[in-house]
């Protein structure tokens, strides 16, 4: 079984990766390009074997909400949605953040503003990495390249969940959400029992046991003294996650003269264009954020010195540059190319750009 | 009798129910909240359900309710109190789940969870308190606000025409089907008191029995908000909120 190599979407990959890892509830609500995931969900009917909880929620603020409600409980918890439905999420987000529970969400993404359009985008980058929802929070951000990794990513994004009592994110879009792989799926995990759960996290509201205090999950903090040691204490997480979380591919790095920085789908579009320019003679590299909180600074600075040039590739007008460049902070020359409102670039506009803005 | 009599356990008639903890309230003196904190803290001790209640405070005067009563709690944001029961109770069949909400919270910003958590008849007890006022950030007019009536933002009565009428919404959740109960008391007399008392209690049990949602509304006072005495308040509420919310269950099946 273990063995077993499937085709599927990138969407369905997240589901049945999800029910696999033993999770708890989903609530979601659908909308293009990630309606699969809950789709994917109730075909699959783990209630009847797993247990999970499966819900259609009456809006994404609801199925937010109710993520909190279930996180609150200690339990491993997730909803998935697309930007515009995003959005309704901040401010669930927020609070998930203030209250430090662990979830998992999935943003695949489309192009914005508003309504905006149904195909992919990776505009979505400062919403997620800078805030998105109110106050000093920060998001565990991954952002998967493969139908694979969008299965991987499930468990990696509730480990890191539940490891910081902070809410996870895998940040996708409508490329990787839509198109078929080859996924192996990971092995089947029994869903933790509440006694479990009790062990494993303390703090969760599952009823007041005489040897303990109430449990009580709130953001809410009046006297501005233990607000700010709060939030102190968030800022001393979000430091340990940045020193131990990072994580980044380096491809054809090592002799490159000239950079690609790209996450999720356009890196896999860069891998052709490193290909395409390589056979060209220009020695070209790609370095690939997986984790996009916390940022790859450190390893992007250390590159800048052997560079001549980086370009990042986003389907986007240009969100992920500005953190390059905060950690290049001028030792080489940074600039941005993307594709805007729904179409993706091509490798051989990724070399072109590479050309006419970096090499010239 | 003499003080040390009138003390003595065997004379008690009214002590601090056992879950309520010692820490100072905020509430206004006079105001209805505390009534109902005694109730829900009598009630969850009666049934013998502290280790499986599950409370979710709203955004409200009720923000802090988790600090009086001993049991678990949830801190919900602004009128998402019933999202987060749902997600509670689906993931805890076994567990008691209430939300404890003022008008603002149930039925104006979180008009949207609590009709479907209702309609979904998603197996929670939702207390509701119905003062006609935002209480908590000084007294703005509510949905349940009555016509005429002067709040900070109806400084000249609420003006049904322009303003909306005062919304009945546990008639509203009455109609649903997944609703079990749905009721409207009062604690303004002892009588009244040991009435909504009852329908929490019931509210409770159907929690437990799995049996839909349940809805009970307390039409309450704010004092503070109405800038009246707290007796005064009491009159008011039965001169004018009763009639407009009428006192005793709606469905009970
Ligand atoms: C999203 C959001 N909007 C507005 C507020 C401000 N706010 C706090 S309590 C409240 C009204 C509460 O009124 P009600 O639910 O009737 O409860 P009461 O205070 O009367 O008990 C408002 C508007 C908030 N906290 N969050
Ligand atoms: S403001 Fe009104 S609802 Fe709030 S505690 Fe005071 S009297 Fe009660």
């Amino acid at each position: 079984m273990s063995e077993e190599i499937s085709l599927m979407k990138g969407n369905e990959a997240i589901a049945y990766a999800a029910i696999r890892y033993g999770t708890d509830g989903y609530f979601g609500y659908p909308i293009t390009p990630q309606s699969e995931i809950i789709e994917t969900f109730m075909e699959a009917a783990p209630w009847k074997t797993t247990g999970m909880v499966v819900l259609q929620a009456e809006s994404e603020v609801a199925a937010t909400n109710m993520v909190y409600g279930g996180a609150a409980c200690g339990k491993a918890v997730m909803t998935s949605s697309s930007s515009p439905g995003i959005s309704l999420k901040q401010e669930g987000i927020s609070y998930l953040a203030g209250a430090e529970l662990p979830c998992l969400l999935v943003n695949v993404q489309r192009g914005g503003p508003g309504l905006g359009t149904i195909q992919p985008s990776q505009a979505d980058y400062f919403q997620t990495v800078k805030g998105g929802g109110h106050g000093d929070y920060r998001l565990i951000t991954l952002a998967p390249n493969s139908v694979q990794e969008m299965a991987d990513f499930v468990s990696l994004g509730f480990e890191l969940a539940f490891k910081y009592r902070n809410p996870s994110m895998i940040l996708t879009d409508g490329v990787i959400g839509q198109m078929m792989e080859k996924v192996k799926l990971p092995e089947y995990k029994r869903r933790r029992t509440e006694q479990e759960i009790r062990e494993q996290c303390p703090w969760a509201t599952l009823g007041k046991t005489p040897d303990r205090e109430p449990n009580i999950i709130t953001s809410l903090e009046l006297d501005p003294e233990i607000m700010e040691k709060n939030n102190e204490r968030f800022q001393a997480k979000y430091r340990e996650i940045e020193k131990n979380e990072v994580r980044f591919e380096s491809i054809q790095c090592e002799d490159a003269e000239y950079m690609l920085v790209a996450f999720g789908s356009a890196a896999r579009i860069c891998l052709k264009a490193v290909e395409l320019a390589r056979a060209e003679g220009i020695k070209v590299g790609l370095l690939r954020p997986i984790t996009l909180w916390p940022f790859p600074g450190e390893a992007i600075s250390k590159c800048a010195d052997r560079m001549k040039g980086m370009l990042t590739v986003e389907l986007n007008a240009g969100q992920m540059v500005e953190d390059v460049r905060l950690a290049v902070n001028g030792k080489a020359k940074v600039e941005h190319y993307g594709r805007l409102g729904g179409i993706v670039p091509t490798p051989d506009g990724v070399l072109q750009a590479l050309k006419e803005k970096v090499i010239k | 009798m003499d003080i040390n009599t009138i003390v003595s356990p065997e004379n008690l008639v009214y002590a601090k129910p056992e879950l309520m903890n010692n820490n100072h309230m905020h509430y206004c003196p006079g105001c209805s909240h505390g009534v109902v904190h005694k109730l829900l803290a009598e009630v969850i001790k009666e049934l013998g359900l502290q280790e499986k209640t599950i409370g979710i405070a709203p955004v409200g005067c009720a923000v802090f309710a988790y600090k009086y009563i001993d049991v678990d709690w949830q801190e919900a944001a602004h009128g998402r109190a019933p999202a987060l029961a749902t997600a509670a109770k689906r993931l805890n069949p076994d567990k008691m789940v209430f939300t404890y909400q003022g008008d603002g919270d149930l039925a104006a910003i979180g008009t949207a969870e609590t009709i479907h958590a209702a309609n979904r008849g998603e197996n929670i007890a939702i207390i509701f308190i119905n003062n006609g006022i935002y209480g908590m950030t000084g007294g703005q007019m509510a949905p349940t606000t009555l016509d005429h009536m002067k709040t900070s933002t109806s400084p000249e009565g609420r003006d049904v025409h322009t303003m909306g009428n005062p919304l009945k919404i546990t008639d509203l959740l009455a109609i649903l089907d997944g609703v079990c109960y749905a009721t409207r008391q009062g604690v303004h007399t002892a009588a009244a008191v040991k009435r909504a008392k009852r329908a929490i209690k019931l509210a409770f049990e159907n929690s437990m029995a799995n049996k839909g949602t349940s809805i009970v509304e307390i039409v309450s006072t704010c004092n503070s908000g109405w800038k009246m005495t707290p007796a005064g308040a009491n009159d008011w509420m039965v001169e004018n909120m009763f009639p407009v919310y009428p006192l005793g269950d709606l469905k009970n099946i």
